[in-house]
């Protein structure tokens, strides 16, 4: 590969399958990025409201946080996630989602980010 | 309780439908005393190209949809549940072709709270992919399940 995978974040998010299962796409935005994952049937986790799965949720959440890693630290690799919290608000309903990630403290092995969805 | 309740099966067909975790390829074993779940390796849960390791979002949808199958088995009435918030612990990346197995327990169901721990792993409990604390909101109540 003759280029940096990470200087287009789009094309980095396109090769991960997993994401393209759950069709989010990825935007620059201002200092960083916006992740987007329009509704589909096979997303759902509760019929009746209908609401999107809570393991979506958290799978679009912790993809903003490492697509934001990955953006601004320009690593070779993914980072690897050490934990995740999810503190779910309400539930996720049948329409398009967005998700943000913001870091907040960047250390030497360890980066600490926060997103939101 | 010392016995699951006599519609815990029927909860536990019904959740193994849901269609995410029907669509990536999840299958409950079983509800009670101990939930688990199974999820064989597909390509489409991968989340790093270069490993073939599976995305941790998956393994955050396995054990919060078993965590929610433990809470059941410990509800003397059928209640709607939704997942207040679930922590996970990533102890190793999962190896890539072999079977992912979620089992939770449900620790203690309060009025409004049911609190559930779980683990991931791929065959040996002791060797854990990682490890889960959730806590769930039961719905008996919910007015409004829309805005839940």
């Amino acid at each position: 590969m003759s280029e940096d995978p990470y200087v287009d974040p789009a094309a980095l998010l396109e090769a991960v399958p997993f994401c393209r299962y759950l069709g989010i796409t990825v935007a620059k935005s201002g200092d960083g990025l916006l992740l987007t994952m329009p509704f589909a049937p096979h997303l759902v986790g509760n019929p009746m409201l209908p609401a999107l799965h809570g393991g979506v949720t958290g799978s679009l959440l912790e993809t903003a946080a490492v697509m934001q890693v990955a953006y601004e630290t320009g690593g070779k690799n993914l980072p690897t996630p050490v934990d995740i919290t999810v503190d779910y608000l309400r539930s996720a309903r049948a329409a398009t989602s967005y998700a943000r990630a913001r870091i907040a403290r960047q250390g030497r092995r360890v980066v600490n980010v926060q997103a939101e969805m | 309780m010392d016995t699951p309740p006599p519609w815990l099966a029927i909860a536990q067909e019904q959740m193994g439908l849901t269609a995410f975790i029907a669509g990536i390829g999840g299958v409950f074993e079983q509800a009670w005393p101990v939930a688990r779940a199974r999820l064989p390796y597909s390509e489409k849960l991968v989340g790093n190209p270069q490993t073939g390791v599976v995305h941790g979002g998956v393994i955050t949808a396995m054990l919060d949809h078993t965590s929610g199958l433990a809470v059941m088995a410990k509800l003397r009435a059928f209640t709607p549940i939704a997942t207040l918030d679930l922590r996970i612990d990533y102890m190793r990346p999962a190896k890539p072709h072999q079977d992912i197995v979620s089992e939770c327990e449900c620790l203690r169901v309060a009025h409004e709270v049911a609190f559930v721990r779980g683990v991931a792993h791929q065959g040996d409990a002791s060797d854990p992919i990682a490890l889960s604390t959730a806590a769930f909101m039961l719905l008996q109540n919910a007015i409004f399940p829309g805005a839940t």
